[in-house]
C-alpha cells in the first residue's frame, strides 16, 4: 500500500467575481518529493498557495495537510500544521536583521508569552537561546550566517530569497511552498538555489513550487502539475509533460525543442 | 544625532547606573536652584510622559498600530484614581484596577478595530478618544462633568514619625518626583523587554508586513489586541499618577492634541526605539517650558523645531539605524551561551 499523501488538493477552486481564477484542480503531493507547479503568468498558481496557506478562503473544495484539513483555518494555524511558504514578491521584516527574520519563523513553535518576557526565568531563556541558536542553524543552512547582523532590506535579491527560506523552515515545516525562488536571480545563484531545495528534500522536508525557469524545474522535479487560465491541463513526470501537446502548445511553446 | 552615537558607545552597566544615578540626584541639583519646587513638577510631568510615550511606543512604534486616541486610556487611569479615592481607594491599589480598567478599553477598541490599517485605524481611534472625553463631560453623575473632580490624594506610604508607624501622603513635587522616576525605570525595563522578547519580534513583524507576519503563524488578531491593551494598561497607570500630581482631573487635560502631543513624542523620538521616546517626551515637555522666555513665539519656535527634526532626522532623533538596531545590538552567536542576552 502506497503512504498517505502529505497533502491533498481536491477540486480547490477561487472565484473573483465571475473571474475564475482557480477552477477544480486536484493533485496530491507525495512525502519527500518535489513538485513544480508550472504554467503561464496568471494561471492561477500563486492564488493556489494563497488558498493552502489562509490568505484566501478557497470558493469551493478542500485541502489537507496529512489528515488535517486546512480549509477554514487562519493562516497562523496552517503553519502550525505544517506548511510553510515563501513569497513571489519577497515578503520580508525589512527593518528587522536577517537573523530577527529567521528568530520570527520560530514563533509558532515557542511558548513565550508577555509575563515571560518579563519576569526573570530559566525556562523563559532557555527558550530565547533555543530561538536564537536554531535561527542560526537555519542561515547557515541557507548560507546567510554571516550576513546574520545585517538589516534584511539591505540584501541582495538573492540573498534576500534565500532569507525567506530560511525563515520558512524554521517554522518546522513538513511541506514548504516556495513562490518562484530563482526569480531575479543570476545562474550562478540558480545552481545554489537547486543544492539549497536538494537540502530542504535531504531533510525530509516536501517542497512544492512555483517557477519559470524551465532548466530548473526540469532539473529538480519529481513530478510537474501545469495549470493554464485556472485549471490543471496536465501532471506527471518531467519528461512526460514536456511531451504532453497541451503543454507544449499551452506553455512551453510550439515545437519541444524549445522546451529546453 | 551625537548624543545617541555617545551614549551606546559607553559600556551598557555605566551607562545604565550612569542614568538611574543621574535621575536619584537630580532633585539634590534642583535644590542649587531658585525654584526647587517648579523645577521638580516639571520632572514629574515629564516623567508621566515619558511612560505615556513607551506605552504608544508599544501600539504605535512596535506594532504599527496608529493609534490617535491613546490619551483616552489615561483618562481612564485619572479618573479611576479621582473617583476611586472618594470611596477609600489609595494610590498603590488605584494603579492595577487602572491598568486593569485601561486594558479592558484597549481591547474594546482594540477587537472592533482590527481589520484596519493606516488611516482607517487613525480615524477609528480618533473618534474613540473623543467619546472617552465626551462621556467624561456627559456622566455627570460619575465624573461631575465639566467640573472635574478635585482634592485627588497623593500616593500613601508608611513613615515612622513621633506617633509610631503612620501613613502619609506624597503630594510635594519632590516626593512625586521619585514616584514618577520609579515609574519611568520599571516601565522602561518593562519595554525594553517586551521589545527583545519573542512578542516584540511579532509585534515588529506586524509593523513590517502582516501578511508576511500571518505566513510565520503569528496569531495577528491576538497579538494586536495585546499591544492595545498593554500600551493602554501603561497609560492607564500613569493616570493615577497624573491625578495625584494634579490633585484634580476634569475632561480638559484629555484631548485630542494631547494624544497628538504624545504621538509627537514617539515620531520626534524615533518609533520603535525606547530611547528614543524617553528622549522625545523630555524634549517636548522640556522645550515649551525653556521656550516660555519668548511668550507669543513660544509655540511657533516649537512648531519650527519639530519641523526641522523631521526634515534633517525622519527616522526621528534616536531611530533604528540600519546596523545598530538596540533590540538586536548586543546579541552574540551562540557559540557563547552565557552571554545570550534574553
Amino acid at each position: 500500500m502506497p503512504p498517505l499523501p502529505l497533502l491533498t488538493v481536491q477540486k480547490l477552486t477561487k472565484r473573483f467575481g465571475g473571474l475564475v481564477a482557480v477552477g477544480d484542480v486536484s493533485f496530491v503531493v507525495e512525502p519527500a518529493e518535489i513538485l513544480s507547479v508550472i504554467g503561464p503568468n496568471g494561471a492561477g498558481k500563486t492564488t493556489l498557495f494563497n488558498m493552502l496557506t489562509g490568505i484566501y478562503d478557497p470558493s469551493e473544495g478542500s485541502a489537507a495537510l496529512g489528515q488535517c484539513s486546512l480549509i477554514g483555518l487562519k493562516p497562523h494555524q496552517i503553519v502550525e500544521a505544517g506548511l510553510a511558504r515563501t513569497f513571489q514578491n519577497i515578503r520580508l521584516f525589512g527593518s528587522m536583521t536577517a537573523l530577527e527574520n529567521v528568530m520570527v519563523g520560530r514563533h509558532s513553535r515557542t511558548k513565550g508569552g508577555f509575563w515571560a518576557a518579563l519576569l526573570p526565568g530559566k525556562l523563559g531563556r532557555a527558550e530565547e537561546a533555543e530561538i536564537l541558536q536554531r535561527a542560526y542553524e537555519e542561515l547557515r543552512f541557507v548560507g546567510l550566517e554571516s550576513k546574520a547582523k545585517q538589516q534584511s532590506a539591505s540584501l541582495s535579491y538573492g540573498d534576500q530569497r534565500r532569507l525567506e527560506i530560511a525563515r520558512a523552515l524554521a517554522t518546522d515545516p513538513k511541506l514548504v511552498l516556495l513562490d518562484e525562488p530563482a526569480a531575479g536571480m543570476n545562474p550562478k545563484e540558480t545552481g545554489e538555489l537547486v543544492d539549497l531545495i536538494r537540502g530542504i528534500q535531504a531533510r525530509g522536508v516536501t517542497v512544492v513550487l512555483i517557477e519559470h525557469d524551465m532548466g530548473l524545474v526540469m532539473r529538480l522535479s519529481d513530478r510537474v502539475v501545469v495549470m493554464n487560465f485556472g485549471e490543471k491541463i496536465a501532471d506527471g513526470l518531467p519528461a512526460e509533460v514536456r511531451a504532453n501537446p497541451q503543454v507544449i502548445a499551452a506553455y512551453l511553446g510550439s515545437s519541444p525543442e524549445e522546451a529546453e | 544625532m551625537p548624543l545617541n552615537k555617545f551614549l551606546t558607545k559607553l559600556p551598557a552597566p555605566l551607562r545604565r547606573y550612569g542614568l538611574i544615578g543621574l535621575g536619584l540626584l537630580l532633585p539634590l541639583l534642583m535644590q542649587l536652584t531658585n525654584q526647587p519646587s517648579y523645577l521638580a513638577n516639571i520632572a514629574v510631568t515629564v516623567g508621566v510622559y515619558m511612560v505615556l510615550a513607551m506605552g504608544l511606543n508599544i501600539v504605535v512604534g512596535m506594532a504599527g498600530l496608529l493609534d490617535l486616541g491613546y490619551i483616552a486610556f489615561f483618562a481612564v487611569g485619572a479618573y479611576t484614581m479621582a473617583i476611586g479615592s472618594a470611596h477609600g481607594l489609595n494610590f498603590w491599589l488605584a494603579l492595577p484596577l487602572a491598568g486593569g480598567l485601561a486594558a479592558f478599553f484597549g481591547v474594546l477598541l482594540g477587537a472592533p478595530t482590527l481589520p484596519l490599517r493606516g488611516d482607517y485605524l487613525a480615524i477609528v481611534t480618533l473618534g474613540f478618544g473623543e467619546i472617552v472625553r465626551i462621556a467624561l463631560l456627559n456622566l455627570g453623575w460619575l465624573t461631575n462633568g465639566p467640573s472635574g473632580i478635585s482634592g485627588v490624594p497623593g500616593p500613601i506610604v508608611p513613615w515612622i514619625g513621633t506617633g509610631g508607624l503612620t501613613w502619609i501622603n506624597l503630594f510635594q513635587p519632590v516626593q512625586l518626583y521619585y514616584v514618577a522616576f520609579g515609574f519611568v525605570v520599571c516601565v522602561y525595563w518593562i519595554t525594553t523587554r517586551l521589545k527583545a522578547s519573542r512578542i516584540g519580534r511579532a509585534w515588529i513583524a506586524i509593523r513590517e508586513d502582516e501578511i508576511a507576519a500571518k505566513a510565520m503563524g503569528i496569531d495577528t488578531v491576538k497579538l494586536k489586541l495585546l499591544a492595545f491593551a498593554s500600551g493602554a494598561a501603561l497609560a492607564g497607570m500613569t493616570g493615577v499618577l497624573f491625578a495625584s500630581q494634579l490633585t484634580f482631573v476634569s475632561p480638559d487635560s484629555f484631548t485630542l492634541i494631547d494624544s497628538v502631543m504624545v504621538l509627537s513624542m514617539v515620531v520626534l523620538g524615533g518609533m520603535g526605539s525606547v530611547p528614543g521616546v524617553v528622549l522625545g517626551a523630555l524634549i517636548l515637555i522640556v522645550l515649551p517650558e525653556v521656550l516660555r522666555g519668548f511668550s507669543e513665539y513660544r509655540m511657533l519656535l516649537f512648531g519650527g523645531a519639530m519641523v526641522l527634526v523631521m526634515l534633517l532626522r525622519p527616522q526621528g532623533l534616536w531611530g533604528e539605524d540600519q546596523q545598530s538596531s538596540p533590540a538586536t545590538i548586543d546579541l552574540p552567536v551562540p557559540s557563547n551561551k552565557e552571554n545570550v542576552r534574553v
